[in-house]
């Protein structure tokens, strides 16, 4: 009861242009998208590689796409032309075996490359930060990141978990006067371009993901443990971190600013920074999780 | 098990069976069957019917996305709807359909009167039944449903105060996610101890149609996997209940107070819900495969090209599978010697599903000519058309570096969705229009079909590609409102093209649904055998009767004797014997 004669051939011949027609679509649409909004500018040295893996990892998708959906589409764009023949002549019964065999071979190969190239990148990208990175504490918490940087002397103060409160979100030891300097800013991330720049990443109550898009740059911020990344920016500019966790209900508010500027606009700002908190001006947020969700649509 | 074993346990089936038959009640016949048949077919009206659940939450999704200051839901409710939807989606529909074609076809498809188990059969599907009605409920609960994410990680699923999304309706969430484990494992326990035990003489482990390959497969996963899901949802509860501290660590600052857990891990959560959670979507798309393998045959009239590597193939996937779950986890804060493991099990699967998908394209090949674009055939197409972007897509993810950039973003939401939602699903259809008239003894209208197909492709393709670039942009998964955020000011125009890609798929599904339901009451009767298929399922009437056949078939030869020199017809059912072929006909 299945279609058959010149009109399911017809059918089918339509059935391929479908498919050469979403082909298409697809290519050209992701050109365009690509040329007109693709991954933000690129801001620091490490992101360059990231850059070169999905790169490489485009063009060969879009070599295999191009070529799949074009050959699932040729048997059906041959329609009814081969005549039909009532049977099929016998299998050659070696055939499964050699195109499994070569698609196997040609897989590990060409996967087998770019897996090296990858883990390569990943060694790098994880690999022990240079001395003399400035050294920066950062926490998700409830829907701000707060950073905390050493003061002129360099150096964080010690933290203990025990002496976490709402108002000592870093559990900052209190005795320890290294961390009598240190500033603390909220949403704001300032960094001198060109220098290396760790980041101790921590949450303080669900998982959030430390995320710079400009950097590609994406750690997630896990209670409980403490991870370093590094990253050396390499453009001034001002970028925005996006959480890349899902948080709760203001997840989507999780925004903040990276500026990136001279080594004397930051020893600036940092002078700024410090001078605010002795005046006692600067206070952690702790804005209630309900206050901070009702921030309508569009506000900052 | 021997084959007295088997003999036995086909005979006390069939006592079962052959007892309960014209004595039943309207309880036990269609309610509380014992009928592996109408098993499948409750399993199949329930996942369409959550289908239509997650479908109107996607729906209510793309609306707020397109439209987001239209205040049509407050962030709470949107993070709702998207933790439902997935759930929903993922556990209570897709996960169903292994069970419901598994249930239905593998008895018929390997000579058996019925599963091994009937009752545990019928106690598989009674155990899903409070799985559903608690997931629903939980959307009625003071609180709303659960927000956290299909994912639901702690400390954020396991802490109520942490977010509206985590009350009550997380813990209903967790019930119902562990009704559903307990009701897989009935199921695919029944399905393996089948397939090894109840082949009728001559089906032997060679001779299994694809179809049954895959779901013999699948139900492997399901069983290894199902429980870990299990462990994990009952951490997660006593988290929440009980005081314990599985998940979180100590001095966790939440709402202003600091919370007294201790010793908890966080990433634990993780490991035990991907480890299901990574065999999990491929217990979606085995059993797709291995039917649009076996539609393949039928509408291209020759034997599938490569039977043997594709069941190397799907069992490679199927071994693989349990290998590959931390590439979920790469920015946990996992070692890159760890990640490079990781990496390399999740790009060496694609080789043994490579192999597969090579082996069905080169059976369109094999059969060009002679193709018949029946509607199955057109969703089996359809199918191989979108596992190959989702599958290229998902190389990407697989990959460490690429990954640090893509995770959490919408590449990721399109890629899993070009794989299981629009993959997997077209499987099914391909499934559904396919054995409809075995199910149900009438044929689906053809004109209706091939409409349904022709919108819905394109308009599946519409929907999600522009995700892709949303993700290559950076944008994060389960955002609100994306107009907090500079870089994606571009964002909207996107969105709202996406939407309205994804109203015209939504409203095209009614097309299927009428045509399921018209056809049901009003289509015309069919056959025993419409598509002219060498499978056993095709000897038995339409529908078949409790305990299949008269006397259980018996079996000659592979399922793939398609354009065979010798056949008056073009092909052998698997029943005609080789010896006395020439010159018979067929029904």
């Amino acid at each position: 009861m299945a279609p058959d004669g010149p009109r399911a051939q017809q059918r089918t011949a339509w059935l391929g242009l479908l498919l050469v027609a979403l082909l298409c679509g697809t290519v050209l649409s992701f050109a365009a998208a690509i040329r007109r909004w693709g991954p933000l500018p690129l801001a620091s040295v490490q992101g360059r590689m990231i850059d070169h893996v999905i790169g490489t990892w485009l063009a060969i998708a879009a070599v295999f796409f191009v070529a799949a959906q074009f050959f699932l589409a040729l048997p059906l764009l041959r329609g009814g032309r081969r005549g039909d023949q009532a049977f099929i002549p016998p299998a050659l019964t070696r055939m499964p075996g050699i195109a499994a065999v070569t698609t196997v071979a040609v897989l590990l190969v060409a996967d087998g490359m770019v897996l090296a190239m990858s883990e390569a990148a990943w060694f790098r990208l994880y690999s022990a930060p240079p001395a003399g990175a400035l050294q920066i504490d950062v926490r998700g918490r409830q829907f701000t990141w707060v950073f905390r940087y050493p003061g002129p002397d360099g150096r964080l103060g010690r933290t203990d978990p025990r002496l976490i409160s709402p108002s000592n979100p870093f559990g900052r030891d209190p005795a320890d006067p290294t961390g009598a300097d240190d500033i603390v800013t909220v949403n704001d991330l300032h960094l001198p371009v060109g220098r290396p720049a760790t980041f101790r990443i921590s949450a303080l109550d669900v998982i959030h993901g430390f995320n710079i898009p400009s950097f590609r740059l994406k750690q997630d911020a896990v209670p409980g443990r403490l991870v370093t990344v590094w990253a050396t920016p390499d453009r001034v500019g001002t970028y925005e971190i996006a959480c890349a966790q899902l948080c709760g209900i203001g997840h989507y508010t999780m925004r903040g600013t990276v500026t990136v500027e001279s080594p004397r606009a930051f020893a600036k700002w940092m002078a700024s920074q410090a001078a605010a908190r002795d005046a006692g001006r600067h206070r952690v947020a702790s804005v209630p999780v309900a206050e901070r969700a009702a921030g309508t649509p569009g506000a900052r | 098990m021997n084959e007295r074993g088997c003999h036995r346990l086909g005979v006390a089936a069939h006592h079962l069976i052959a007892d309960t038959a014209g004595t039943e009640t309207f309880l036990r016949r269609y309610i509380f069957s014992l009928d592996h048949k109408v098993i499948g077919i409750q399993y199949l009206v329930t996942a369409l019917f959550m289908a239509l659940v997650g479908g109107a939450l996607a729906m209510l999704m793309r609306a707020h996305l397109a439209w987001p200051q239209s205040g049509a839901l407050d962030p709470a409710q949107y993070l709702a709807a998207v933790t439902m939807h997935g759930t929903i989606m993922v556990l209570f529909f897709l996960t169903l359909l292994p069970s419901a074609f598994g249930n239905f076809l593998v008895p018929l498809m390997i000579g058996a009167r019925d599963m091994a188990f009937p009752v545990v059969n019928m106690l598989s599907y009674w155990t899903l039944v409070p799985a559903i009605l608690t997931i629903l409920a939980s959307f009625f609960v003071p609180g709303g449903p659960a927000g956290g994410g299909w994912t639901a990680y702690p400390p954020l699923s396991a802490l109520p105060q942490a977010s509206p999304g985590s009350g009550v309706g997380q813990t209903l969430w967790i019930v119902a996610v562990a009704f559903l484990c307990l009701s897989s494992l009935l199921g695919s326990l029944n399905i393996i101890t089948t397939v090894l035990a109840l082949r009728v003489p001559g089906m032997s482990m060679g001779r299994l149609p694809l179809t049954v390959w895959g779901l013999f497969f699948t139900a492997i996963m399901a069983l290894l996997v199902f429980p870990v899901l299990l462990a994990a949802g009952l951490m997660l509860l006593l988290d929440r209940v009980a005081g314990t501290s599985f998940f979180e660590p100590s001095h966790l600052l939440v709402a202003g107070q600091v919370l007294p857990h201790q010793g908890g891990n966080v990433l634990l959560f993780e490991h035990l819900f991907w480890f299901f959670g990574h065999p999990e979507v491929y217990i979606l798309i085995v059993p797709p495969l291995g039917i649009v393998a076996d539609i393949l045959a039928t509408f291209t009239r020759t034997p599938v090209f490569g039977y043997r590597p594709i069941v190397l193939g799907l069992g490679g996937v199927t071994f693989l599978s349990l290998l590959v779950w931390a590439h979920h986890m790469y920015v946990s804060g996992m070692d890159p010697l760890v990640g490079g493991v990781f990496m390399a099990t999740t790009i060496a699967i694609s080789v043994p599903f490579t192999v597969v998908l090579v082996c069905l394209i080169a059976t369109l090949y094999q059969g060009q000519g002679r193709i018949r674009p029946a509607t199955p055939l057109l969703w089996a197409i359809g199918m191989l058309s979108l596992m190959t972007t989702g599958g290229l897509t998902g190389l990407f993810l697989g990959d460490g570096p690429a990954d640090i950039y893509l995770h959490d973003t919408y590449w990721v939401v399109s890629h899993f969705h070009f794989t299981m939602a629009l993959a997997a699903l077209s499987g099914a259809l391909a499934g559904i229009s396919y054995w409809f008239p075995k199910m149900f003894g009438r044929m689906m209208n053809e004109r209706l079909g091939r409409l349904h197909f022709v919108i819905t492709l394109p308009a599946m393709y519409a929907t999600f590609i522009p995700m892709f670039f949303l993700g290559l942009r950076g944008m994060s998964r389960r955002l609100y409102d994306v107009s907090f955020y500079h870089f994606l000011s571009g964002a909207q125009p996107v969105d709202v093209f996406i939407s309205a890609s994804a109203f015209v798929l939504g409203a095209a599904q009614l097309l299927f649904l009428v045509n399921f339901l018209w056809s049901l009451a009003h289509g015309p009767r069919a056959g025993h055998n419409p598509w002219r298929a060498t499978t056993l399922e095709w000897t038995a009437e339409s529908p078949p009767p409790h305990g299949n056949w008269a006397e259980p078939p018996a079996v000659y030869r592979w399922p793939y004797d398609y354009g065979v020199p010798g056949a008056v017809d073009d092909y052998f059912p698997q029943t005609v014997p080789p010896a006395r072929a020439a010159g018979k006909t067929h029904a």
